[in-house]
C-alpha cells in the first residue's frame, strides 16, 4: 500500500517536472514547427549555471531565476540568428539544433568538466512528510505545486491576454495572423525565449535530484518529445496531461514491468501516432 | 697535418662516442609511443578526463621518461561507445605506430576491440572490467591492473555476510553487463556465507530517478549497489530523500564511492560502505605522491579512473626496464607485462594471475565526514584478491560468466 502511494506521489512530481520541460518545447513546435533538438542543452545548460551559482551561496529560488534569464537571452540569440534564417526548412532545422547541442553539450564539459554536481535541496523545503505510511519528501511536492502554477500562469497568458490570443493565432494559421497585421516574427522569438527559459527553470529545480551531469541532455530530450507526441504539439493542456501520463507510466511501469520500461513508456506514444497522429489535444492542421 | 690531425680527432671522437655508445643509443632510439583510449566527450567523460589526468601526472612524474626511454603520447577520444573505441584503436595502431594501447574505460569498448587487438599483437592494459577478457575467452595480449567487475564484490559480499552480518539484501544495478557482474559476484559470495538475495532492481542505465525502484527495496536489512559515473549521487540522494539513510546500510562497487566522487556528494553518503582497488588513503609512497600531484595540478581527489592509469604507467615503465630498453620485440613485451611484479603503486603490491587479470589487495571503506570533507575510511583491506576470489581457476572458468540470470538467485521474494 505504502509503495503504491509513494509511486503515485512521485508520478505526480516526476510530471510536475515533465511540464516544466515539454510546455515550452511544444509551444515552439507548435508555433513554429521547429523541432528544437537543443531542448535538453537548455535544460542542461540551466541546471549548470544555477548550480554553479548555488555553490557561490546564492539563494535557490534566485539561482533558477538567474539560470533562466539567461536561457532567455540565449535562446533568444539562436532564434534571431541562427534560426530565423531557416525559417520553414525544417531538415535544416533540425540539423542546426542538433549540432547546437553538441556545441553545447561540449562546452559544458569545458567549463564544468565532467564530474556531476547535484545541489543540495533548498533548506526551507527539506526533510519529508510521513503519512499513509510513507514518507516522502516535501521538495518533490513543492515541484508538483510550482508545476500547477506555472502551469496556471501559462494558462492565463495563453487564453486571457493579447499575447496569447496572438501565439494561439499563430499556432492556427501562422499566415493569416500575419496577413492580420499580428508581428508573427516577434511572437516566434518571444515564444522561443519563454520556452528556453522553462527549461532552464526545470533544470535548477530538477537538478537536486537529477543530478547535473554531461548527458542529462540527452537523458531529457527524449522524455519532453514523448510527452509533446502525446499531448500534441501547440497545447499546453496536451502538455500538461501528457507530461503527467508520462510520469505516470514510468513510476508504475518500473515497478510493475521493470524489464518493459521503455516499452511502456515508449507504447503509446506510438499508439498515438498510429491512432491520433495530432496527439491527445492536439488539433489536425490544415 | 691538418687532415691528419682532423683525422685522429675524429678517431677520437668515435672511440668516445662507442664508449658512450649505449646510453647514447638508448636516449636517441625512438620515442616508446602509447595510445591512450579515453572518453573526452559525452556522458563517460567525466572518467575519461580522470584517466588522462592519471597519466599526465605519472609521465610528468618521469619527465616523459621511463626506464630511459623517451615517451610519447597519443590521446584517442572514443566518444565512448564500441564503434569509437574500435576506429580510435585501428587509428593508434595503424597511424600513429603505437607500441602499447592504455585503456579503454567501458567494457564495451574493450569488448569491441579485444579482436582487433589480438590479431594486430598489440599489447593493451586495460581500464575496462569486462571479466570474459581475462576469464573464458582470455585475450593473450590484455592485462588488467585495475580489476574485473566482480572482483571487488565478491569481496563485498564476503564482508557484508561475515562482518556486517547482513542477512536479507537488495541488489541495484544499471541494466548492463558491468552491473550483471558485479551483483553475480556479490550474490554468490554473500549467499554462499549465509545471505540471502531477496530482490534484485534494475534500472535502466538513464532512469532520470530512481525512486520507483527504491521504492520497492520493501524488508530488507542491507542494499548493495553498483551504479557508475553520476548515478550514485543519484541513488543515494533520493535513498536519504525517501528517509531509508540511517535505517538500512548501502553498500557499494568500486564505482558507486569512487573517490573522485567525494566532492560531488552531501551528507546522504555518510555511512556508505564500499569495496575498492584503490582508495586514496593508501600509504605507499607512490601514492602520496600521486595524490599530492593531483591536488596540485588539477584540485581533485584522484579516484580509480586516475590511479588506474598512473599504474598503467608505472606496468610500461617496469617493463621497458625489464627489457633494458628493447621493446621492438612485441611478444617479449606482453610477456614482461604479464610477468610484472610491482610493490610501490597507489594501489599497493600486485602481480597479473596467468590470465593477465591482477592480483592485489582490496579495500572495504566507509564514508564518513572528517573536518567538513567526506572521506572514504578504509577499515580492512583483503590481501591478494584475486578474480577468481577463492575458487579454484578451473572450475571458476566452466561456469557460464555472471549475468542478470546468473548464478540464479533462490531466494527472491
Amino acid at each position: 500500500m505504502a509503495v503504491w502511494s509513494l509511486l503515485a506521489v512521485n508520478s505526480l512530481s516526476l510530471g510536475g517536472l515533465l511540464f516544466l520541460l515539454s510546455a515550452g518545447f511544444s509551444l515552439i513546435f507548435g508555433l513554429m514547427r521547429i523541432p528544437n533538438l537543443m531542448h535538453g542543452s537548455f535544460f542542461m545548460l540551466g541546471a549548470y549555471l544555477g548550480a554553479s551559482l548555488l555553490q557561490r551561496g546564492y539563494n535557490f529560488w534566485f539561482a533558477a531565476l538567474a539560470a533562466s534569464a539567461a536561457m532567455v537571452v540565449i535562446g533568444g540569440l539562436v532564434e534571431r540568428l541562427l534560426l530565423r534564417r531557416l525559417a520553414g526548412q525544417e531538415l535544416a532545422q533540425v540539423l542546426l539544433t542538433l549540432g547546437l547541442s553538441f556545441v553545447i553539450a561540449d562546452l559544458c564539459l569545458m567549463i564544468w568538466t565532467g564530474d556531476p554536481i547535484q545541489p543540495a535541496t533548498p533548506a526551507q523545503l527539506g526533510g519529508g512528510v510521513r503519512t499513509l505510511g510513507m514518507f516522502f519528501p516535501i521538495y518533490r511536492l513543492a515541484i508538483i505545486g510550482i508545476a500547477v502554477a506555472i502551469a496556471l500562469g501559462l494558462w492565463v497568458l495563453i487564453d486571457w491576454t493579447r499575447l496569447g490570443a496572438m501565439i494561439r493565432a499563430g499556432v492556427d494559421d501562422a499566415p493569416m495572423a500575419r496577413v492580420m497585421g499580428i508581428q508573427v516574427s516577434r511572437l516566434f522569438t518571444a515564444v522561443f525565449c519563454i520556452g528556453a527559459a522553462l527549461a532552464a527553470f526545470a533544470g535548477v529545480m530538477g537538478s537536486p535530484f537529477l543530478s547535473v551531469y554531461p548527458g542529462l541532455d540527452a537523458d531529457m530530450l527524449p522524455l519532453a518529445l514523448i510527452v509533446v507526441i502525446l499531448g500534441g504539439a501547440g497545447s499546453l493542456l496536451g502538455a500538461l496531461v501528457g507530461s503527467f501520463i508520462i510520469g505516470l507510466l514510468y513510476n508504475f511501469g518500473q515497478a510493475m514491468f521493470p524489464d518493459l520500461a521503455y516499452v511502456i513508456l515508449f507504447l503509446p506514444m506510438v499508439l498515438v501516432l498510429i491512432l491520433r497522429p495530432q496527439g491527445l489535444l492536439g488539433r489536425v492542421q490544415t | 697535418m691538418t687532415v691528419e690531425r682532423r683525422t685522429i680527432l675524429k678517431a677520437g671522437l668515435a672511440t668516445a662516442a662507442s664508449v658512450a655508445m649505449p646510453t647514447v643509443l638508448r636516449a636517441q632510439a625512438a620515442p616508446f609511443r602509447i595510445g591512450l583510449l579515453t572518453v573526452k566527450t559525452g556522458p563517460l567523460a567525466q572518467g575519461g578526463i580522470q584517466m588522462e589526468q592519471g597519466l599526465a601526472t605519472f609521465l610528468k612524474e618521469k619527465n616523459n621518461i621511463l626506464a630511459g626511454r623517451k615517451v610519447e603520447v597519443i590521446v584517442a577520444d572514443t566518444g565512448g561507445n564500441p564503434a569509437g573505441a574500435r576506429t580510435k584503436a585501428q587509428e593508434v595502431v595503424e597511424r600513429d605506430k603505437v607500441n602499447i594501447i592504455l585503456g579503454p574505460l567501458a567494457a564495451f569498448e574493450l569488448l569491441a576491440l579485444t579482436d582487433y587487438v589480438r590479431q594486430q599483437q598489440i599489447p593493451l592494459i586495460s581500464l575496462a572490467a569486462a571479466e570474459d577478457v581475462t576469464q573464458r575467452s582470455t585475450n593473450p595480449w590484455v592485462i588488467r591492473p585495475s580489476a574485473t567487475s566482480g572482483q571487488c564484490s565478491h569481496v563485498m559480499g564476503d564482508y557484508a555476510a561475515k562482518e556486517m552480518k547482513l542477512k536479507r539484501v537488495a541488489t541495484i544495478c544499471e541494466d548492463f553487463a558491468f552491473g550483471h557482474e558485479q551483483v553475480g559476484a556479490f550474490l554468490r559470495v554473500f549467499e554462499e556465507n549465509g545471505g540471502k538475495v531477496v530482490k534484485k532492481l534494475w534500472p535502466p542505465l538513464n532512469a532520470p530517478d530512481f525512486t520507483p525502484f527504491i521504492a520497492q527495496i520493501g524488508n530488507v536489512d542491507g542494499v548493495f549497489m553498483g551504479f557508475a559515473g553520476s548515478n550514485p549521487l543519484k541513488f543515494l540522494r533520493a535513498y536519504a530523500d525517501l528517509g531509508l539513510k540511517g535505517q538500512i546500510p548501502v553498500t557499494g562497487g568500486w564505482t558507486a564511492l569512487d573517490d573522485a566522487l567525494l566532492k560531488s556528494f552531501g551528507d546522504e553518503a555518510v555511512g556508505a560502505m564500499s569495496a575498492t582497488f584503490y582508495t586514496s588513503d593508501h600509504n605507499t609512497e607512490s601514492n602520496k605522491r600521486f595524490v599530492a600531484a593531483m591536488a596540485k595540478d588539477y584540485d581533485v581527489i584522484p579516484g580509480a579512473y586516475s590511479a588506474g592509469m598512473y599504474i598503467a604507467g608505472q606496468c610500461v615503465e617496469a617493463a621497458i626496464a625489464k627489457l633494458d630498453g628493447k621493446t621492438d620485440d612485441k611478444q617479449a613485451l606482453m610477456a614482461a607485462l604479464k610477468g610484472l611484479s610491482l610493490t610501490d603503486t597507489p594501489r599497493g603490491a600486485f602481480s597479473f594471475d596467468q590470465n593477465g587479470n591482477v592480483v592485489g589487495d582490496v579495500f572495504i571503506r566507509r564514508c564518513e565526514r572528517q573536518g567538513g570533507k567526506l572521506v572514504n575510511k578504509t577499515i580492512k583491506t583483503y590481501e591478494k584478491v584475486s578474480q577468481f576470489w577463492t575458487y579454484d581457476p578451473a572450475e571458476f572458468v566452466k561456469q557460464p560468466v555472471y549475468s542478470r540470470d546468473y548464478p540464479p538467485a533462490k531466494n527472491l521474494q
